[in-house]
C-alpha cells in the first residue's frame, strides 16, 4: 500500500466544501417557514412560530394547484411507464435499423432545455388552435417522463437472464404469459423506481409547464407567482417545503429499490 | 378441489396424450405468441407503435411547429399572425437590442460551465478515487439528491441567502467584512444593488442548480482512469500536480465536456433563474417567454427558441469529436 492512497488534504476540503455547497442552502427553506417576519428575508429570523403551517393549510388558493399537480403528475407517470417499458422491451436486445435514432428520439426531450420543449408545444398549439387543458400540460410532461422510465426498465431488460424466459417458453407458456408471470415480476422494481422518479420530475416541473397550461396553476406555477409577487413570504416557504418532501421521498425510494444494481437509479436526470 | 386444479383430470395436461409435448394451440394469447417468434420484427414493431407514434406525433411534431413559426411573422398593424414564409423575423433578431440578449446568455452560459468545472472537480475526484463503501455511497447521494430535487425550492433558497437583508449579509457583516461584499456589489457590470440583482448571484444559483450535472459525467470519467496510470507516472518522477496536468486531466476530458452539455444547454434555455434573482437585462428564455406570453409574437419568440438548438448542435458536433459521447 502506497502512502499515496490518503487523499492530499486540499482535495478533502474542496469535496467537503462542495457537497455542504450543495446542501445547505437547503435548510434555509425550513428555518424561514418558522419566521415571525413575513415581509423580508431578514437573517436571522426575529423570532420563530409554527402558525404559518395552519395559515398555508386554510388558504384556499393552494388546493387546486396541489390536486392539479398530484392528477398531472399521476396521468404522466402512468402514460410514461407504459410507453417507456414498451420502449425499453423494443430496444434492450434487438439491433434494428434506425435504433440510434429511436435512442436519440427518447433523449431529446430532456436534453435540449425545457424552454425549447414548451415553445415547441406552444407553437404547435397555436398552429392547431388547441385551447389549453390539463391535456396540454399532460403531453408535455408525459413526454418528456419517457426517458426517465425508459433509462431504469432498459438497463434492468439487459440484466435479465434470456435464459428464464426461453425457460418460461420451452415450458409451454405463451409471450403474454411469460410477461406476466416472468418478465414483470423481475421489472416491478426497476418499473417503481422509474415511475417514482417521473412523478417527481412531473410534480415539480415548471418550465414546459408555464407554456402549455395556460390559466391553469399547477403548484410550481403558484411558487412561481408568489416568488415573483409574493404575500406572506412563509406560507412560501410551507409549500416549499411539501414540494420538497413530495419529491424527494419517491427519490430516495427509488434509490433504495434499485442499489446495487448495475445502474442505480437517478444518474441522469 | 376444483375440476381445473387437478392434473388427471385436467384435459391440456393429460397424461394419456402421447404427444403432449406438442400442446394444441389454445387460443388467441398463444396464436399471437407464436407469430411474435416466427417474426420478431412483427413483435419490435408492435412495441415500438405506440411509444414512437407519440414521440414522432407530439414531439417531432412540435419541434417542426416551433420552426414552422420561426418563418412566420407577425402583422405591425393587427398584432395577427400572418402565416406566409418569410426571413424577416430571424432578421430581427439582428437588432442591437437583441443580439445583446443573445452575447449576455452565451456569455453567462460559459461562466457557469466554468465555474462548474471547478468547483464539481473535487468532488468528482474524491468520489471517484478515495470514497469507498459507505463513503461512496454517501457521495452518490449527497450529489443525486440535490439533481432530482425541487428545481423551484433550490432557486427559492437561494433567494433568501441572498437577499440584502438576507444570510450572506449577516455574515460579512458579522466578520467584519461588509466592506468586501460592498466592493464586489460596486465592480461594474457584474455587480449591482445586492447580491439578488446582480449578474454574481444569477452565476451563483445557475451554478448550484446545475452542478449535480457536471460532477456526474466528471465522476464517471474519472472512475476509468487507471490506477496503474497514476503509478506509473509518480515512478517515472512526475509530482502530484504534473499527474494531474499530463495524465488525470486529459482523460477526464471526455467526462468534463459532457458535464458541459449540460450545464451549457440548461443555462442557454433557462428563464426562470435570472427573473427571481438578477438585474432587470434578459436572457434568451426570459425574451421566449414574455414574446410568447404578454406580447403575442410567437413567430419571434420561436426563433429565439431556435439559437440555443442551433448553438447546441454545433456543441454537440465538437463534443462528439472530442469523445464526450462515451463519457455519457
Amino acid at each position: 500500500m502506497r502512502s499515496d492512497n490518503r487523499p492530499p488534504l486540499i482535495l478533502t476540503a474542496g469535496a467537503i466544501a462542495g457537497l455542504l455547497f450543495l446542501h445547505l442552502p437547503i435548510l434555509l427553506i425550513f428555518l424561514y417557514a418558522f419566521t415571525t417576519d413575513e415581509r423580508t428575508y431578514q437573517f436571522p429570523p426575529p423570532g420563530l412560530t409554527t402558525q404559518w403551517f395552519a395559515v398555508a393549510w386554510n388558504r384556499a388558493d393552494i388546493w387546486p394547484p396541489l390536486y392539479l399537480s398530484l392528477r398531472v403528475a399521476a396521468l404522466s407517470t402512468v402514460m410514461a411507464l407504459i410507453l417507456g417499458t414498451l420502449c425499453a422491451a423494443a430496444m434492450a436486445r434487438s439491433r434494428f435499423f434506425g435504433r440510434d435514432q429511436i435512442s436519440l428520439l427518447i433523449i431529446l426531450p430532456i436534453a435540449l432545455p425545457g424552454i425549447i420543449t414548451g415553445m415547441s408545444l406552444r407553437s404547435a398549439f397555436s398552429i392547431m388552435d388547441v385551447p389549453f387543458s390539463t391535456w396540454t400540460i399532460l403531453m408535455g410532461h408525459a413526454t418528456f417522463c419517457i426517458v426517465i422510465v425508459f433509462n431504469n426498465a432498459v438497463a434492468r431488460f439487459r440484466r435479465l437472464s434470456g435464459s428464464i424466459v426461453e425457460a418460461s417458453l420451452d415450458l409451454g407458456a405463451n409471450g403474454f404469459q411469460t410477461f406476466r408471470h416472468v418478465i414483470l415480476p423481475n421489472l416491478g422494481s426497476a418499473l417503481l423506481a422509474g415511475g417514482m422518479l417521473a412523478f417527481a420530475l412531473s410534480f415539480d416541473e415548471v418550465i414546459v409547464t408555464t407554456f402549455t397550461a395556460g390559466q391553469q396553476s399547477t403548484l410550481p406555477i403558484w411558487m412561481l407567482n408568489e416568488l415573483v409577487r409574493p404575500r406572506q413570504r412563509p406560507v412560501t416557504n410551507v409549500v416549499a417545503i411539501v414540494v420538497f418532501v413530495t419529491t424527494f421521498v419517491p427519490i430516495l425510494i427509488a434509490y433504495y429499490l434499485t442499489r446495487g444494481g448495475s445502474e442505480t437509479a437517478g444518474g441522469g436526470k | 378441489m376444483t375440476l381445473a386444479a387437478d392434473p388427471a383430470r385436467d384435459p391440456g395436461h393429460d397424461g394419456v396424450q402421447p404427444s403432449g409435448a406438442i400442446l394444441p394451440a389454445r387460443g388467441l394469447g398463444d396464436r399471437v405468441s407464436a407469430v411474435f417468434w416466427r417474426h420478431p420484427n412483427v413483435l419490435l414493431a408492435t412495441l415500438l407503435a405506440l411509444p414512437l407514434l407519440w414521440l414522432v406525433v407530439v414531439y417531432l411534431g412540435s419541434l417542426a411547429a416551433l420552426l414552422m413559426q420561426s418563418f412566420y411573422s407577425i402583422d405591425e398593424f393587427s398584432g395577427q399572425i400572418r402565416r406566409e414564409f418569410t426571413l424577416s423575423t430571424y432578421a430581427e433578431l439582428l437588432r442591437p437590442a437583441n443580439m445583446d440578449i443573445i452575447i449576455r446568455t452565451v456569455a453567462m452560459s460559459a461562466a457557469v460551465t466554468l465555474g462548474a468545472v471547478v468547483i464539481a472537480f473535487p468532488i468528482a475526484y474524491f468520489a471517484a478515487r478515495y470514497a469507498r463503501g459507505h463513503w461512496k455511497a454517501l457521495f452518490y447521494l449527497g450529489v443525486m439528491l440535490p439533481l432530482w430535487s425541487s428545481y423551484l425550492v433550490k432557486v427559492y433558497a437561494w433567494k433568501l441567502i441572498l437577499a440584502r437583508e438576507g444570510i450572506i449579509t449577516w455574515a460579512t457583516d458579522g466578520i467584519g467584512a461588509s466592506a468586501v461584499l460592498n466592493g464586489i456589489l460596486a465592480l461594474p457590470v457584474i455587480g449591482g444593488n445586492s447580491l439578488s440583482t446582480s449578474y454574481i448571484g444569477t452565476w451563483l444559483v445557475f451554478l448550484y442548480v446545475w452542478l449535480p450535472y457536471m460532477i456526474l459525467p466528471m465522476q464517471a470519467a474519472l472512475e476509468r482512469v487507471p490506477q496503474s496510470m497514476l503509478e506509473a507516472s509518480a515512478d517515472l518522477g512526475a509530482s502530484r500536480w504534473q499527474t494531474m496536468q499530463t495524465v488525470v486531466f486529459p482523460l477526464a476530458l471526455p467526462g468534463i465536456i459532457a458535464g458541459s452539455i449540460f450545464t451549457f444547454s440548461l443555462t442557454m434555455g433557462d428563464y426562470i433563474i435570472p427573473q427571481i434573482v438578477g438585474s432587470s437585462r434578459r436572457f434568451i428564455g426570459q425574451a421566449v417567454y414574455q414574446l410568447q406570453g404578454t406580447a403575442g409574437n410567437i413567430p419571434l419568440a420561436a426563433a429565439f427558441a431556435v439559437i440555443p438548438i442551433v448553438i447546441m448542435l454545433i456543441y454537440l458536433t465538437v463534443a462528439r469529436r472530442k469523445g464526450a459521447f462515451d463519457a455519457l
